[in-house]
């Protein structure tokens, strides 16, 4: 077998083993949830034998590992479940809400991607300068502020006191893709400002580590410019590390979007956790739960391949 | 989550969303003067139809549909009011009035009503509205294996039938005066017998066109609304905007038009922004104090009142409401009410009547009152304010802290002492029947009094407004001087509107729930 098809088997595998542990712990995790689903359903009408019926209707009357397996299979199975609040098939819910929750990533990291990396080069390339500074300072205050408080500062002045886009990220089906572009304009602006300073700080140090080797400093003496070193000598050679750090961003502007959802109100999977946490609809948040992990899973194994990939060194590890 | 069971729908839950309501300022006729460019213009101008209104409420869920039974916060609710009607509406002075049905009669002895209903008024299908489609929808929310939130209430009615085509008789298991109020309830909306309550059939002045739980929902006008001066504009668009800065923002850049649930805390910074309106309505929703009557010390009425005595209620009305409510004196019916008791002595801050019935009861040491913010807005605020004005009578309070989640579960109806709020009922004997006869489902207080228990069940019969009155001063007496609630303050309703809509009816009751047909541009 070619080695790094065994290497990615391998960490497969492992993601699967991942995976497993962390389903096990949003199971448990929504099982010591205070509140009673049963209660949360029935309201007002929640005479204690109605409780019982709905308890053993759902079959929480059952003890938790059989439920977590029972849950397990249907999962492998692709079945979801059923929501307890309302009894729609989970997975109708969400695959909307989804849709609208990587269509948001997609669009923040479409924009904070290259942003990102372009700043990170000039930084590198005019290191120590007052434009590195001036970058460095710009994004590391973003990245230092909570989003939640971006949000409403961007809300503040762009939508409140400028009028120039709305404060709330309303798309619906039937939208066109430039409505819909311009109504995420805050909430993508907000996670870029988020993720671009992580990036652009792992290519402005990737660049500049590659920057101090010897073949460096000999491509300066065969008399290469400086735009051409960093380009086409040391950003391939730091491309491992920097590769890393844009996929794990793009694994958190998909499971990291909850605040900036609720923020916006944009109808994406943060906001129908939040909603489901509120009405205890366990399964709904345990779906939900999964997708977020397996999301983070894959993009990190993704960012692993990749970065093997880019490396020869890792690519033929002894 | 931190939501309390039977505030909202259910059991006579005519009306208030279970979440707890942000109040505000004062009696009828001062919130009428707060809003004059609202309501003034309602008066002053014809209306036009036409413009896109868009409303921005919180109580909205992905779990959310569009059958009345399932209805328990504001946002499906008001989308409910869009496509359907009730048989009975309730005007500004909380009185039924009528809706799809023209004219109602009770027989003396108030069990058997006889409802006559609208003629000439269509379903949103073209079908003509008669008596077997008013008995298909009530007999919805009733039955064995009805899940509606309206349940308990209808549990009064016998019977119902069509006894002629625009007729409907109610037979009751025990008589009541209040069985139009009853049918006011948003639950039971009207829909042709034998369509899906999912598919929003109804008589309303908007067609739903697309519902999206806990997003958005689009209606447009229905060319054939019955209703004389309702429902205006062209579409309306409804978006579930729970989160309170949300809401806010998207009034102040005008997103949208209206907006319910302000923040007392924030209104007068809100007020200043331009183009904005802010609406307050007294409402009958309170925040109480509750304690055990069947546990002591709190089965002592010394002990009771010296509780009672030892609240600076203008204080918690100034602090906790910031201005935005009524003080309330420890019986749970509003100002407003027509069998509000008025000549019942308000109870004052009395720190030497507090500290004389504490020595009465004979109890020392301290008393734990159990809160969270879950109980009410500034529950735990209020709460540390109390400690201070009980300390001035030498009686020492403890505020333990608990979790807001489960709140509702396990502190509240559990603990002897608590924070509570009630979202308020449109009439006494509602409120009395949920949560102060001797075996109400939440009866908070455990306050068992079979004597009062009689004189509601009188008074539920009596059809004599004097007759009835009397009763009711007797039975607010009753809660007043023995009684497990500390009332310290009613809340109000705060929505907030843009400067160009007008025709808001502000109904103290109903959450503006009716909002979607009221409504008209000022700017057409």
């Amino acid at each position: 077998m070619h080695p790094l098809v065994k290497l990615v088997a391998q960490r497969l595998a492992l993601g699967a083993g991942t995976l497993l542990v962390v389903s096990a712990l949003i199971f448990a995790g929504t099982e010591i949830l205070p509140g009673d689903v049963a209660q949360a359903i029935l309201g007002q009408s929640a005479t204690p034998e109605a409780v019982a019926a709905i308890r053993e209707d759902l079959g929480l009357d059952r003890p938790a590992w059989i439920r977590y397996l029972d849950w397990l299979s249907g999962f492998l199975r692709g079945d979801l479940g059923t929501s307890l609040a309302n009894r729609v098939p989970i997975g109708e819910m969400i695959a909307g809400r989804l849709e609208n929750t990587l269509f948001l990533a997609g669009v923040a990291a479409a924009f904070a991607v290259p942003v990102a990396i372009t700043l990170g080069i000039v930084a590198a390339r005019y290191r120590e300068t007052w434009l590195d500074k001036a970058i460095s300072i710009v994004t590391l205050s973003a990245i230092s502020m909570p989003e939640f408080f971006i949000g409403y500062i961007l809300i503040f002045v762009f939508a409140v006191k400028l009028f120039w886009v709305p404060s709330i990220a309303s798309v619906f089906p039937g939208m066109s893709f430039a409505d819909r572009l311009y109504a995420v304009t805050l909430p993508v602006a907000t996670l870029s400002l988020v993720v671009i300073a992580h990036m652009m700080r792992m290519t402005r140090a990737a660049i500049v580590n590659v920057m101090a080797s010897p073949y460096i400093e000999t491509a300066e003496l065969k008399g290469l410019t400086r735009a051409r070193i960093t380009l086409r000598h040391a950003l391939p050679n730091a491309l491992s590390p920097i590769i890393n750090v844009v996929v794990i961003n793009l694994a958190y502007l998909v499971v990291g979007v909850v605040v900036v959802e609720v923020v916006f109100v944009y109808p994406g999977m943060g906001q129908l956790m939040v909603d489901a946490v509120a009405k205890r609809d366990v399964p709904v948040v345990q779906a939900t739960g999964i997708i977020f992990a397996a999301t983070y899973v894959l993009l990190n194994l993704t960012a692993d391949v990749l970065a093997i990939l880019a490396n020869p060194r890792i690519r033929h590890a002894r | 989550m931190a939501e309390k069971p039977g505030t909202g729908s259910g059991h006579g839950g005519l009306l208030l969303p279970r979440r707890r309501f942000l109040g505000s300022t004062a009696l009828l006729g001062a919130s009428a003067a707060l809003a004059p460019g609202l309501l003034g213009r309602a008066w002053a101008e014809t209306p036009k139809r036409g413009g896109h209104l868009k409303l921005g409420l919180d109580g909205a869920a992905a779990t959310d549909s569009l059958d009345p039974a399932t209805y328990t916060a504001t946002y499906a609710q008001t989308v409910g009011y869009q496509w359907g009607n009730c048989l009975v509406e309730l005007d500004e002075k909380v009185q039924p009035i009528p809706e799809l049905a023209e004219s109602w009669e009770a027989s003396a002895d108030a069990s058997v009503w006889v409802f006559k209903l609208r003629k000439g008024v269509t379903f949103h299908n073209g079908k003509e509205m008669t008596a077997p489609d008013v008995v298909y929808s009530v007999n919805h929310h009733r039955g064995p294996d009805s899940k509606s939130g309206a349940k308990g209430y209808l549990e009064v009615i016998k019977e119902v039938k069509a006894t002629g085509k625009y007729e409907v008789t109610f037979e009751l298991e025990t008589p009541s005066a209040d069985l139009p109020y009853v049918l006011s309830d948003y639950h039971v909306l009207i829909v042709p017998e034998g369509s899906d309550f999912t598919e929003a059939i109804g008589t309303g002045p908007y067609v739903i066109e697309s519902f999206e739980p806990g997003v958005r929902t689009l209606a447009k006008r229905n060319p054939d609304y019955w209703k004389e001066g309702r429902g205006w504009a062209d579409s309306v668009e409804t978006l579930a905007l729970n989160d309170l800065t949300a809401r806010t923002s998207a009034l102040q850049t005008g997103a949208v038009h209206f907006i319910n649930r302000l923040d007392p805390k924030t209104v007068n910074l809100l007020e200043r922004a331009p183009g904005v309106l802010v609406i307050d309505v007294p409402s009958a929703g309170h925040y109480t104090f509750v304690m055990r009557c069947d546990t002591p010390p709190f089965d002592n009425n010394h002990l009771r009142l010296a509780l009672k005595w030892g609240i600076d209620r203008e204080e918690l009305v100034d602090k906790i409401l910031r201005g935005y409510g009524r003080i309330g004196n420890d019986h749970p019916i509003p100002d407003f009410d027509p069998f509000f008791n008025s000549e019942l002595p308000q109870r004052t801050y009395d720190p030497d009547k507090a500290k004389f019935h504490m020595e009465k009861s004979g109890y020392e040491g301290p008393i734990q009152l159990h809160i969270a913010d879950a109980a009410f807005t500034g529950a735990v605020d209020a709460a540390q304010l109390y400690a201070q004005h009980l300390a001035k009578a030498g009686i020492k309070l403890e505020v333990v802290r608990e979790p807001n989640d489960g709140y509702w579960s396990n502190v509240w109806m559990k603990k002897p002492f608590v924070g509570s709020y009630w979202g308020g009922r449109p009439t006494a004997d509602l409120m009395f029947s949920v949560a102060y006869k001797s075996d109400a489902p939440w009866n908070e207080s455990f306050w068992k009094r079979p004597e009062f228990d009689k004189l509601l069940i009188e008074a539920r019969a009596e059809l004599d407004f004097e007759k009835r009155k009397q009763l009711y001063w007797e039975m607010q007496k009753m809660v007043w001087e023995d009684g497990g609630e500390i009332i310290p303050m009613f809340n109000n309703y705060l929505f907030g509107s843009r400067d160009n809509v007008a025709g808001f009816v502000p109904v103290p009751v109903l959450t503006g729930l009716r909002v979607s047909e009221q409504l008209y541009f000022t700017d057409l």
